[in-house]
């Protein structure tokens, strides 16, 4: 049973919700309006004026090549992410629940991850994948591979997204580990009874039961893999060679804080704020439908 | 239909055994009852024949095979749990058919099963919903539809009723005497509840701290209980346990309490004079009469016809009598215990003593 405790008069809510709401509304509701009100804006190359141009950014950016170009790779990229990190979480939250000696040691490790800031998380997997100074990445040449991030395009994005990926695989393995846990035992001993060998039990129990969860985390890496990945692209490669890593989030702020035009700048962050809004109405559209309990 | 045997059996978690040796033959078509105070190893047990478990040492075989090293899903065996455990994400026709469907049975035969059990046991038009749509007791006839439909060697019930409310128990422990007479199964069932162990078993397993302290037809243990743990288990309200020795002779037990001399009607007892016994009487084998055993009774509780009188010794043993009628009052009585129905246990190991042993 919740408690629900009923506060006498408005005031006394307001003024305790009131440091929440005035952090949400310095931090995000004013710069969000501010790329709002901009993004309708054009000033021209030397700052002198400003006009006010509709929806012409907008369509500037959605016809740009570039732009197409660079959503396609953020497709790419944020899939690969959103699977890599979904896939491997789902695989150590499975063996994790196994009972096995060291659980809790093992458990430890596997949220470190996720405390490790993103610039951090770039210069260790620089230190590994450096083609001159990284132990693998000497390691791959010394082998004949031709390995060189800094050259090769394709080398640069499998480094982000695998960098990207290792941030965000703690995250998940939490709520893997959680819903795991969430399933009772002698459901999954039915199914042993029933005949199942541990392989079926995974796919027609566990992952079922799983799929609510697995869908939540989804989106939410897709929403980190399209915003918080910017800070893994940037100390790892500035967005090249070229425009091999360049992502929508990256050239955001290469078109804003490199190139100052901020009306494009400004309505590309529209842009993907929109998606965002919108992936997460469908979230919660889905997981109210498909809670099995 | 199999016929089950368990060969000393004993399990340890780490350090703490938990099954201290239990053998127990079943023979097909039984209906065998575990039952026993919390904790005292029941589970475990079924869950070592099912496969969930492994045991320490012993042996189990179902029809005569070994099941050493083979995972549940080779044991072709089902179980009912207490919680139902039933598949969430599935309706009715999907968690019954799950066994089935995995054994690569042709569709239309999984649905003449299915529609058969749930025909049985009155969920046909439950059919499509999912478990969470369903009350408990609807619940537990699913569970109990999935393992029928499997036709297994063995069923296995664990407490599978303890989760409902006191009616829908007597009905549904009905109706599983009734299917597992008609289908003819081998089968293990674990409860805690007398009631349901006395009117289920073919035979029950009457468990003690990882021991199997008596196995026996249920009147068999009624009147003639291997142990005081037994005897003071089996019953309601539970046997009287008195402290007595032996006279000189065997031919009698003279009570701690008050020196009453009980005869033995059926022949002396082994042993010396003064050799430490308990005298077992059933509550409801006691009566009035003069020169009997002075109780101070201190509580009556009327059932309507009978009343359940709860008192004490003069050194202070509890005593409890069941006597017809309703007109009782607090205050000094005198209880008769009839000689033929005394059950007569070794003061030290609580074993019962037979007439001439
Ligand atoms: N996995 C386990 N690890 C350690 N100890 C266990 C484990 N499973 C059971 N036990 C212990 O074994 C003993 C017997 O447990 P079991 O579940 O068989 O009892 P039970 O007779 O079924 O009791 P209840 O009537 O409460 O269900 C208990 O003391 C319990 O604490
Ligand atoms: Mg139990």
């Amino acid at each position: 049973m919740r408690k629900k405790v009923i506060f006498k008069g408005t005031l006394l809510p307001y003024l305790l919700l009131a440091p929440q709401l005035v952090i949400t509304a310095i931090f995000f509701f004013w710069p969000a309006g501010q790329a709002v009100y901009q993004s309708f804006l054009r000033e021209d190359a030397f700052g002198n004026s400003v006009q006010f141009v509709g929806l012409e950014n907008f369509l500037d950016v959605v016809n740009d090549q570039t732009w197409l170009d660079a959503a396609g790779r953020t497709l790419v990229f944020s899939g690969s992410v959103a699977a890599l990190a979904l896939g491997s979480a789902l695989f150590l939250a499975v063996q994790a629940d196994k009972h096995i000696r060291g659980a809790d040691v093992y458990k430890t490790l596997l949220i470190w991850p996720y405390a490790v800031a993103p610039a951090i998380a770039a210069v260790l997997w620089l230190f590994m994948f450096h083609p001159n100074i990284g132990l693998f990445g000497r390691m791959l040449n010394g082998l004949g591979v031709p390995w060189d991030y800094r050259l090769n395009g394709s080398q640069a994005m499998l480094m982000v997204i695998m960098a990207s990926a290792w941030k965000q695989v703690s995250y998940n393995f939490i709520f893997f580990l959680a819903g795991l846990q969430s399933i009772p035992r002698s459901v999954l001993e039915a199914a042993a009874i029933d005949g199942a060998r541990p392989a079926r039990r995974f796919w027609t129990i566990i992952f079922p039961l799983l799929s609510p969860t697995a869908f939540f985390l989804l989106v939410v890496n897709l929403v980190y893999a399209f915003f918080d990945t910017f800070g893994v692209i940037h100390s790892l490669t500035h967005g090249g060679p070229g425009k091999a890593t360049e992502t929508l989030i990256y050239r955001v702020y290469v078109d804003g804080v490199i190139n100052v035009n901020f009306g494009s700048s400004s309505a590309q962050s529209v842009i993907l704020m929109i998606l965002v809004v919108a992936l997460t109405v469908i979230q919660f559209r889905y997981v109210e439908r498909k809670v099995h309990y | 239909m199999a016929t089950l045997t368990l060969q000393d059996i004993k399990k340890s978690f780490g350090a703490t055994a938990v099954l201290h040796g239990v053998d127990l033959d079943v023979q097909d078509g039984e209906m065998i009852v575990i039952v026993g105070a919390s904790g005292c190893g029941k589970s475990t047990l079924l869950r070592i024949v099912a496969g969930l478990e492994t045991e320490t040492s012993g042996e189990v075989l179902i029809a005569g095979q070994s099941m050493k090293g083979l995972e549940p899903a080779d044991r072709d065996v089902a179980m009912v749990f207490q919680n139902y455990a039933l598949y969430p994400h599935m309706s009715v026709f999907q968690n019954m058919a799950y066994g089935l469907k995995i054994r690569r049975m042709p569709k239309d035969e999984i649905v003449r099963r299915v529609d058969q059990a749930a025909a049985l046991l009155g969920i046909g038009h439950l059919l499509q919903r999912k478990p969470r749509e369903l009350s408990g007791g609807q619940r537990q006839r699913v569970a109990m539809g999935r393992a029928i439909v499997r036709e297994p060697k063995l069923f296995l019930f664990d407490e599978p009723l303890s989760n409902l409310d006191a009616k829908l128990r007597v009905e549904l422990r009905a109706e599983i005497r009734r299917l597992q007479r008609r289908l003819g199964v081998t089968s293990l069932f674990v409860t805690h509840d007398q009631v349901e162990a006395m009117t289920l078993g073919d035979r029950l397993v009457v468990m003690n701290a990882g021991r199997a302290a008596q196995i026996a037809t249920p009147m068999e243990i009624w009147e003639r209980p291997a142990d005081t743990y037994v005897a003071g288990f089996i019953g309601s309200p539970s046997m009287n346990l008195l402290h007595a020795t032996l006279e000189a002779g065997g031919g009698a037990a003279i009570l701690d309490a008050g020196g009453l001399r009980l005869p033995f009607a059926d022949g002396p007892r082994a042993g010396a004079a003064g050799r430490k016994l308990t005298i077992g009487v059933r509550p409801e084998h006691l009566r009035l009469g003069e020169g009997g055993l002075g109780v101070m009774v201190e509580l009556v509780e009327p059932l309507g016809g009978e009343s359940v009188l709860h008192g004490k010794l003069a050194d202070g043993t509890p005593l409890t009598a069941r006597l017809p009628g309703a007109r009782y009052g607090d205050g000094p009585m005198q209880l008769m215990l009839p000689p033929e129905l005394l059950h007569v246990f070794d003061g030290e190991t609580g074993k019962r003593i037979e007439a001439g042993g």
